[in-house]
C-alpha cells in the first residue's frame, strides 16, 4: 500500500446546506444527492447531517443523540439524565445494515425537559443547563458523547463518505424545513465518529472546510468561559464561540460574523465613520475569537442559517435560490445535483456572511 | 464525438477523451475535476458544470464552457484557449504560463494569482464581469484585463489587487479611482502601446461573447505594473 507523500489525495472537506424560507418541510434524500459529486473532497473518515423541523412532535424537549461505546457507558449515562431530565422518549436512532459503514457505536436518542426543580435550585435557564450537562458527558463520562442536543433538530454523523452515512441513518424517512451536510477529509486528528461533522451545542450547529490557524488561541478563550474542548478537532471550538457570542452575550449573526472573520485593519480604517467604529469594537472586545486559516462554514441553528468564509477567502462556497428554497454548496455542481434549475448563483466574498432565515411561525 | 459525462468520474472522462480523435463535446458534467488535463490541441465543449481544475496544464486544445466553471481552471495551463460563457469561481489561471482564458461574466478571488512569462509565453486572462479581492495576486507576467461589464453595480474589483505582483500587466477598463493597489506598483493610463497590447483581447472577447467591440476599444483602461524602483525589500529577510 502507498503512504501518505507517494500518492496524491485530492481533496478539502465538502460542505452544503438546503433551505426553505416558508418553512416547507422536505426529506433527507435531496441534501444526500448534494454529496456524491463532491466525493473526492472527502476520505472516507467522516460524513454528517443537521436536519431540523425534524421532531414536531417533541419540539418542547430537547433531542439528545448520543454515542456510547459500550453498554456500561450508557447505563451510567442514563442514570445521570434521569437525575435531572425528565425522559419523553429514549431509544434507538433507526439505522440501515450497509457494509460501507462498520465498527458502530450504540447509538441512541432521547427527548428530554430538565426537572423544573432542579433549574430553579441551579437559578439557570434550561439552555444553560443542556449545555453544562452536554459539557459534563462529554469531558467526564468516558464512552458516552452527546452529538446533537437542540430542539426539534438533529445531527447524524458517522465514520464514512457522507453519502452513504446518509442512507445508513435513513435520512430519507425524515422531513425537515433546513438541512446541513458534510464529507470530512481530516487533516490534522482523527477520523472518528465524535469527529464527525456537523458540531452541535442546543440547536446551533456547524459544518465546517478548513483548518483553524488560530484553534489554540480560540479555545484557550472559550474554555474561560466553561466550554470545555474535548473532540479531538478543531471544529467543535466555532461551535461554541457561536453559542457563547449569540447566546450568552447577545451578538446579532452580522457581529458574530464580524468578530470571527474580522476585517483586515486596513479595511476596517476605509470605512463610514460608524460601521468603522463598530468593527473596531467587536476587534478590540473579542481578539482572541478572531478565526484564522481557511475556512467556509454554515451555522445552522432553529429558524435558519449562516454561511460564511473566512476573510481571505481560502475556501469555496456558492449560493443559488429557487423559489423559496436557499442552497449553499463547496462547489456549484453539488447545487445543480439538488435543483438543476436553481438560480442567482453568487460566490459570497470572503468575511461576508449569508444569512437565510425561515418566515416566522413557520418552523 | 459526444461523451455523456452522466455517472463517470473524471478519470473515464478523461480516458474516453483521450481514445477518440477530433473535436468532442462532453454533456451532462456534474463536478468532474481535471477536465482535458494537459490536452493538445483539440476542440471540446462542455455542458453543464465542469469540476475544479478544468484544463489543468493544458497544452493547446480550445475549450468551451457552455455555462459556468468552478475553481482553479486553467491551473498551470501552457497553451491553448478557455472561454467560458458563465462566471467562475476562484483561482482561475492559477501559475498559468501560455494560452489565454476568456470569462465573459464575472470571476472569484486570486484571479491569475502566480502568472508568469518567458519569452514568447504570455499568457492571459480576460474577465468581462468584475473581480473578487487579491486580483493578480503574486502576478510575475502575462496580461490580466477586467472590462467590469457587470451591471450589478459592484465594484470592478475587491480588495487588494496587484498584492506581491511583480511583473506583468494588470489592466482594468476605467480610470480605477478609489481603487488601492500597494506602494510597490505603479499606475498609470494605458498607452497607445498597451492599448495594441490588449486589442486582440478585447476583439476575440467581442467575438466570442458579443459585446460592443467598438465601444470597448474607444474606452479608456487604467494599466497597473511592478515599480522597479520600489521592490519588495525586507519582507522576509534583510536584503
Amino acid at each position: 500500500m502507498k503512504i501518505e507523500g507517494q500518492v496524491r489525495i485530492p481533496s478539502g472537506c465538502a460542505i452544503a446546506a438546503a433551505v426553505s424560507r416558508d418553512g416547507e418541510r422536505f426529506s433527507g434524500e435531496r441534501i444526500i444527492r448534494s454529496m456524491p459529486c463532491m466525493h473526492d473532497r472527502s476520505n472516507g473518515l467522516g460524513g454528517g447531517f443537521a436536519a431540523y423541523g425534524i421532531y414536531p412532535e417533541y419540539k418542547e424537549q430537547y433531542a439528545f443523540h448520543i454515542f456510547f461505546d459500550n453498554d456500561n457507558a450508557r447505563s451510567e449515562c442514563e442514570s445521570l439524565l434521569s437525575k435531572s431530565f425528565e425522559i419523553v422518549r429514549d431509544e434507538f436512532i433507526p439505522i440501515r445494515k450497509i457494509p460501507e459503514i462498520k465498527d458502530v457505536p450504540i447509538i441512541r436518542r432521547y427527548f428530554v425537559s430538565p426537572f423544573k426543580s432542579v433549574l430553579s435550585r441551579l437559578q439557570l435557564d434550561e439552555d444553560e443547563y443542556v449545555v453544562r450537562t452536554v459539557m459534563d458527558i462529554n469531558t467526564n463520562l468516558s464512552g458516552a458523547y452527546v452529538f446533537s442536543s437542540g430542539k426539534n433538530m438533529g445531527a447524524f454523523k458517522a465514520v464514512g463518505y457522507p453519502e452513504d452515512v446518509g442512507r445508513f441513518y435513513r435520512l430519507e424517512e425524515y422531513q425537515g424545513y433546513m438541512w446541513t451536510a458534510h464529507g470530512r477529509y481530516p487533516t490534522n486528528t482523527p477520523g472518528w465518529w465524535g469527529g464527525a461533522h456537523p458540531f452541535g451545542l442546543l440547536d446551533y450547529t456547524i459544518v465546517h472546510n478548513g483548518e483553524i490557524s488560530s484553534y489554540d488561541a480560540n479555545r484557550r478563550c472559550i474554555e474561560m468561559y466553561g466550554y470545555k474542548c474535548s473532540l479531538q478537532t478543531d471544529t467543535e471550538v466555532i461551535t461554541y464561540i457561536a453559542d457563547y457570542l449569540l447566546r450568552r452575550k447577545g451578538l446579532t449573526l452580522g457581529e458574530l460574523a464580524s468578530v470571527i472573520a474580522a476585517p483586515f485593519w486596513s479595511t476596517i480604517d476605509s470605512k463610514e465613520p460608524k460601521v468603522k467604529a463598530e468593527l473596531t469594537y467587536l476587534r478590540k472586545t473579542f481578539p482572541s475569537l478572531l478565526i484564522t486559516g481557511p475556512f467556509s462554514i454554515v451555522l445552522g441553528f432553529n429558524g435558519g442559517l449562516m454561511a460564511l468564509n473566512d476573510r481571505l477567502k481560502l475556501r469555496s462556497m456558492v449560493v443559488a435560490e429557487k423559489d423559496d428554497m436557499v442552497y449553499i454548496a463547496s462547489e456549484e455542481a453539488a447545487i445543480r445535483a439538488m435543483e438543476s434549475a436553481a438560480g442567482r448563483i453568487y460566490y459570497p466574498a470572503g468575511g461576508e456572511p449569508v444569512i437565510v432565515k425561515v418566515k416566522e411561525g413557520r418552523y | 464525438m459526444i461523451i455523456d459525462a452522466s455517472g463517470l468520474d473524471y478519470k473515464r472522462i478523461n480516458e474516453k477523451l483521450a481514445a477518440s480523435v477530433g473535436d468532442a463535446t462532453i454533456s451532462g458534467c456534474i463536478g468532474q475535476r481535471f477536465i482535458a488535463a494537459g490536452l493538445g490541441e483539440r476542440n471540446i465543449s462542455i455542458d453543464g458544470i465542469p469540476g475544479n481544475a478544468l484544463g489543468a496544464y493544458l497544452n493547446g486544445a480550445h475549450i468551451k464552457v457552455n455555462g459556468n466553471a468552478q475553481d482553479a481552471v486553467g491551473d498551470t495551463m501552457n497553451d491553448g484557449e478557455i472561454a467560458v460563457y458563465g462566471d467562475i469561481g476562484d483561482a482561475v489561471g492559477y501559475a498559468m504560463r501560455g494560452g489565454a482564458i476568456y470569462i465573459k461574466g464575472n470571476s472569484g478571488y486570486r484571479v491569475g494569482v502566480h502568472m508568469k512569462e518567458y519569452k514568447d509565453k504570455k499568457p492571459a486572462i480576460v474577465v468581462g464581469g468584475r473581480t473578487g479581492s487579491f486580483l493578480g495576486e503574486y502576478q510575475a507576467g502575462g496580461i490580466i484585463l477586467v472590462l467590469g461589464l457587470n451591471d450589478d453595480s459592484k465594484p470592478i474589483v475587491g480588495n487588494f489587487p496587484g498584492t506581491g505582483m511583480h511583473g506583468g500587466k494588470l489592466i482594468l477598463r476605467g480610470n480605477a479611482d478609489g481603487i488601492k493597489f500597494p506602494s510597490q506598483t505603479n499606475k498609470r493610463t494605458a498607452s497607445d502601446e498597451d492599448m495594441a497590447q490588449i486589442t486582440p483581447l478585447i476583439k476575440r472577447y467581442c467575438l466570442l461573447f458579443g459585446a460592443d467591440e467598438s465601444k470597448l476599444l474607444n474606452d479608456s483602461y487604467t494599466v497597473v505594473v511592478p515599480d522597479t524602483k520600489n521592490p519588495y525589500k525586507q519582507m522576509y529577510v534583510a536584503n
